[in-house]
């Protein structure tokens, strides 16, 4: 195996499922990392320990298993506000996933701060969750949904959001660090200081961003943050969103019922603390402690290595993937401003197809309009292909899967 | 999977087009991947006299859309009413397809099965037969 910044063997050796094999006797080649991330086993363990130990629900009960729960659960909450920087514990809320997240975000600060004939900017490149719940509320209040276009390189035309902005009508401006489509990575510190500048808020999508690369959310400023734990090792149904604490406490809670609350009366309620009044009911314990494990692996090789083994891998794979006759690839090929996706088609093979295909050799794409059907509109394309890399992917798999596109190109002789 | 018979159908689709004024007309799309297909069919003395398709898709919904044509065309409408999944998998020689891309093998008879649900439930007002259609159209995927 290949020189690398990280120690790719003893990673691998962490993943249990990069030991199975595929279609029979197929290795299994990952590159579906931008959907979800495997699980390392200190994760899988984390979880199942909890449910053989010490499961119990929190926050409330009074016995052992109870505080051990609780102390499991929270400690996560502040290995989220460390990794992501933060000053504030009770800033983090969990929720299910990025989605409900942005959910959260425009049911319960949308409805009180957008009204009708406001704006509310969003990007051609967005994920489907970062469009739908805008549509809705704007819908709702009889508000603006402007879009900031995406140009030739896949790169956001900031010009356009000036212009937004000059109008004085913008209430938010929600944009992904990451492009999970393109892999392009947004000028977010650059976007963030314009929308302050005019009072306008601003919330980041962070779900591709975070699991590849440091991110600082002091450093850029932003109001609004949300993530996932299963695009970073972590396991599916729990998600983050940060937010400023002044903005959480003016908020309506998103769920009533249980831990939400401080006093219920017969007709009136009054809040629980921050972060527990967006938190009602049991929550996902299980793989919130979960997460805690995946944030620790990742803390371990450091989220610069992390970035550092994804550039490299991405580079090899555009030097290799440019030279197979017929391929299309979309966003800018400059390293420093994208991640670890590469979006393409080949030929007129339809993705489904290539997928099938090389799948057939045990190399795991995606394919489709990965919930970006406005952006594959800007791109006049029905559909991509997408492989996307992480920590345990290697360059001798990147070698098997575009042998493997050479083989679809000459069966459907391209 | 991808034999020298699909990827020619994919290539060179037979009866692609459309018919002006058609005596049964579909469309359908498949959600999960955008694929998109429309059929057209004229009946005389109750036998498809003149079947076309148009569409955008992978190679297995495309093949599967010409190759359905060309399994209908001078057929006696009953025979048509009767097809199923089996006979279209068989047709297309493909029995090992998983739950994703079954759907785009399927996809023609769904649409040909929901045209046929309109023709008898609209012209030929036989509600009893076109429930029926309906349900099996609708139990495709």
């Amino acid at each position: 195996m290949q020189a690398s910044v990280i120690n790719i063997e003893s990673i691998r050796s962490d993943f249990p499922i990069l030991k199975r094999k595929v279609h029979k006797d197929k290795p299994l080649i990952y590159f579906d990392n931008a959907a979800t991330a495997q699980k390392p086993i200190q994760v899988i363990d984390a979880i199942s320990n909890y449910y053989y130990n010490y499961n119990s629900n929190i926050h409330r009960a009074v016995h052992q298993l109870a505080e051990e729960a609780t102390a499991a659960y929270e400690l996560t909450r502040d290995k989220v506000a460390k990794f992501i920087n933060v000053k504030n514990r009770e800033e983090i809320i969990f929720v299910r996933g990025t989605t409900e997240a942005i959910n959260l975000v425009a049911y319960s600060w949308g409805r009180q701060n957008v009204q009708k004939d406001d704006i509310v900017v969003t990007t051609e490149y967005e994920h489907h969750s970062n469009i739908v719940p805008w549509q809705l509320l704007t819908k709702e209040k009889g508000a603006k949904l402007e879009y900031i276009g995406v140009d030739d390189n896949g790169e956001l035309i900031l010009d356009q959001l000036d212009a937004y902005l000059d109008t004085g009508q913008v209430k938010l401006v929600t944009f992904s660090q990451m492009s999970n489509v393109l892999g392009t990575i947004s000028k977010s510190e650059e976007i963030i200081k314009k929308c302050h500048q005019k009072g306008v808020r601003v919330l980041v999508d962070a779900a591709q961003s975070v699991p590849h690369m440091k991110v600082d959310v002091q450093k850029l400023d932003c109001d609004f943050f949300a993530f996932s734990a299963h695009k970073m090792l972590g396991p599916t149904g729990v998600g983050v969103l940060w937010a400023r604490k002044d903005l959480l406490e003016n908020m309506v809670p998103f769920n009533g019922g249980g831990d939400m609350i401080r006093e219920v009366h017969k007709y009136d309620t009054t809040w629980n603390d921050l972060p527990y009044k967006f938190e009602a009911g049991t929550p996902n314990i299980a793989d919130v402690i979960g997460f805690s494990a995946a944030l620790d692996y990742l803390d371990k090789i450091g989220m610069d290595k992390v970035r550092e083994h994804e550039v490299e891998l991405t580079k090899y794979a555009l030097e290799q993937i440019s030279a197979v006759k017929g391929i299309k690839l979309y966003g800018t090929p400059d390293m420093t401003k994208r991640g670890g996706v590469i979006s393409f088609n080949l030929g007129d093979i339809h993705p489904h197809d290539l997928a099938t295909i090389i799948d057939e050799d045990g190399v795991a794409i995606r394919s489709g309009h990965h919930c970006a059907q406005v952006l594959m509109e800007r791109l006049d394309v029905s559909a991509t292909s997408r492989a996307s890399f992480y920590i345990y992917n290697t360059k001798e798999e990147i070698d098997v899967f575009i042998r493997s596109l050479n083989r679809a190109r000459e069966l459907f002789r391209i | 999977m991808y034999r020298e018979i699909i990827l020619d159908y994919y290539r060179n689709p037979r009866n692609y087009g459309k018919i002006e004024n058609p005596d049964i007309s579909k469309k359908d799309s498949n959600p999960l991947c955008g694929d998109e297909l429309e059929m057209h069919i004229n009946l005389k003395d109750n036998t498809v006299s003149d079947v076309k398709f148009t569409g955008k898709g992978c190679a297995i919904s495309q093949a599967s859309a010409s190759m359905l044509t060309e399994l209908i065309m001078g057929k006696d409408f009953e025979f048509v009413k009767k097809l199923t999944k089996e006979d279209i998998l068989e047709n297309l020689g493909l029995h090992d397809l998983g739950p994703a891309r079954i759907k785009c093998a399927l996809l023609s008879l769904k649409v040909l099965k929901y045209g046929i649900y309109s023709y008898v439930s609209e012209k030929l007002k036989d509600t009893a037969s076109a429930d029926k259609i309906k349900e099996e159209a609708s139990g495709l995927f």
